[in-house]
């Protein structure tokens, strides 16, 4: 299936990038691992009018770190952050689900600010990034994940804004990415992580709405002293989730809790 | 179509150069941007061991390697290409020998229909250079991008198995595929 036709760009500085945004007005769109966009492309489910390749931007691959915070440069591939030695020893949940995104061919060449950008309800890294209370660095200003991620596909990004970095804060406790799938290279049909910090847990939901979504009623009832089993039945109050072609509404919420148990009795080392 | 859609089809068409080296071999050649690498490959070099299962990333039947690294040829437009080394299913095997990832696939039936062996190939040479003694696990982890309808992984594996111990005992031979992770 052959994409249509649109214009294209190699932007060669972030600045230049966001000029040809401009440029090419609100229909154009950023191309980096181009794994999520360029199949909407050839499905024509995406149009996108002009291309502006950012590939060449090497100073948007980085892994930095400086005690308190881990910052992940916008254009570093899943397989980078996988097998940083600094990604596994800040923010080891980050390398599991890097490990976890599609397969190696999609690790490859996929990114850490296309995953954010592109703000599939089913991408993992937004819900490490809502959970951690991440900031999305821009090349105009720096979002607070919680105010970043609007709606399915939609972000608080203006048409010529582009991700720089994700800075995200240390955290070396007990954690578990739990990602249910039909097939290994799959999306979640749900997905939890849990991460144990500052003395509790952070508890996150991939895929149970149009964004990503904080349990913090689980969070709390740990807190309090719940035991995981009994704290996971809170992980679908509020949630509506969407049913779609793998799992209805309910199925949904069931997974939610059954996989909140199990992410944090793993993260501790039960099964 | 209205004169101002007319131009701007004529914009979007407008060809961009690509300079690759594919298996060895320098190519230059102007293509729309639109162009996917995977029918460069196939209609432009006449490279038609690629194949093109799915068309929707998800078979792996037309990965190889770009500077080293395993890549869905499917999901990259040809422009990305452009100063990039490549290697396909048909610069594996030297002067007329099968690579040993090719022989193994051969003496351990590695294959039914034969569709989707060139990417299972390409794919187990970036799992053997990142890994030149992986598990049976790691195996099957290592070709989750790849799908066999005939349903033959056993033998895929068995082949995997086989070719790593071959590379372990033969002398090194030169290739491409990147040794790190990145």
């Amino acid at each position: 299936m052959i994409p249509a036709a649109f214009e294209y760009a190699r932007a060669s500085s972030v600045e230049e990038a966001s000029n040809l945004l401009s440029k090419f007005g609100e229909d154009a769109k950023v191309l980096a691992g181009g794994h999520s966009l360029i199949p909407l492309m050839r499905l024509r489910l995406a149009q996108p009018s002009a291309l502006v390749d950012i590939n060449g931007l090497k100073d948007l691959d980085h892994i930095k770190e400086d005690g308190r915070k881990l910052r992940v440069g916008a254009l570093t591939r899943h397989v980078t952050i996988q097998n940083s030695s600094t990604v596994k020893e800040k923010l080891p949940l980050l390398a599991e689900i890097a490990g976890e995104v599609g397969d190696n061919q999609v690790r490859n060449m996929g990114t850490m600010g296309g995953v954010i950008a592109h703000a599939d309800a089913a991408g993992d890294y937004p819900t490490l990034a809502l959970m951690l209370d991440a900031d999305i660095v821009t090349n105009q200003r720096t979002i607070p994940a919680n105010e970043f991620f609007k709606d399915l596909f939609t972000t608080a990004l203006a048409p010529d804004e582009i991700v720089t970095e994700v800075v995200f804060p240390v955290a070396t406790g007990a954690h578990k990415y739990v990602k249910f799938r039909r097939r290994l290279f799959d999306w979640a049909i749900v997905g939890v992580a849990a991460q144990k910090m500052n003395g509790g847990w952070r508890i996150g939901l991939t895929n149970v709405g149009p964004t990503p979504v904080r349990a913090t009623a689980v969070e709390e009832a740990l807190h309090k002293g719940a035991q995981p089993e009994e704290a996971a039945q809170h992980a679908s109050d509020e949630l509506d989730p969407a049913g779609d072609l793998r799992a209805s509404p309910e199925y949904k919420k069931h997974l939610a809790r059954v996989l909140t148990k199990r992410a944090i009795n793993q993260a501790e080392g039960r099964q | 179509m209205a004169p101002a859609e007319r131009r701007l089809e004529g914009i979007r068409s407008m060809k961009h150069k690509v300079a690759t080296t594919v298996n060895g071999r320098r190519h230059e050649h102007e293509v729309e941007p639109r162009l996917l690498l995977v029918h460069h490959l196939r209609d432009n070099l006449g490279l038609t061991g690629t194949h093109i299962g799915c068309d929707t990333s998800q078979c792996g039947a037309c990965t190889i390697l770009v500077d080293g690294k395993a890549v869905k040829s499917c999901t990259m437009f040809a422009v990305q290409a452009e100063g990039k080394s490549l290697t396909t299913i048909e610069g594996m095997a030297k002067d007329g020998e099968l690579h040993p990832i090719q022989q193994a696939f051969w003496d351990e039936h590695g294959l039914q229909c034969g569709y989707c062996t060139p990417g299972f190939i390409m794919a187990a040479a970036y799992l053997l250079a990142q890994n030149p003694n992986p598990t049976e696990d790691e195996i099957r982890k290592g070709l989750e991008g790849n799908l066999c309808r005939c349903t033959g992984y056993v033998n895929i594996v068995k082949a995997v198995q086989t070719a790593a111990k071959t590379m372990s005992t033969a002398p090194a031979r030169k290739t491409t595929v990147a040794a790190g992770g990145n």
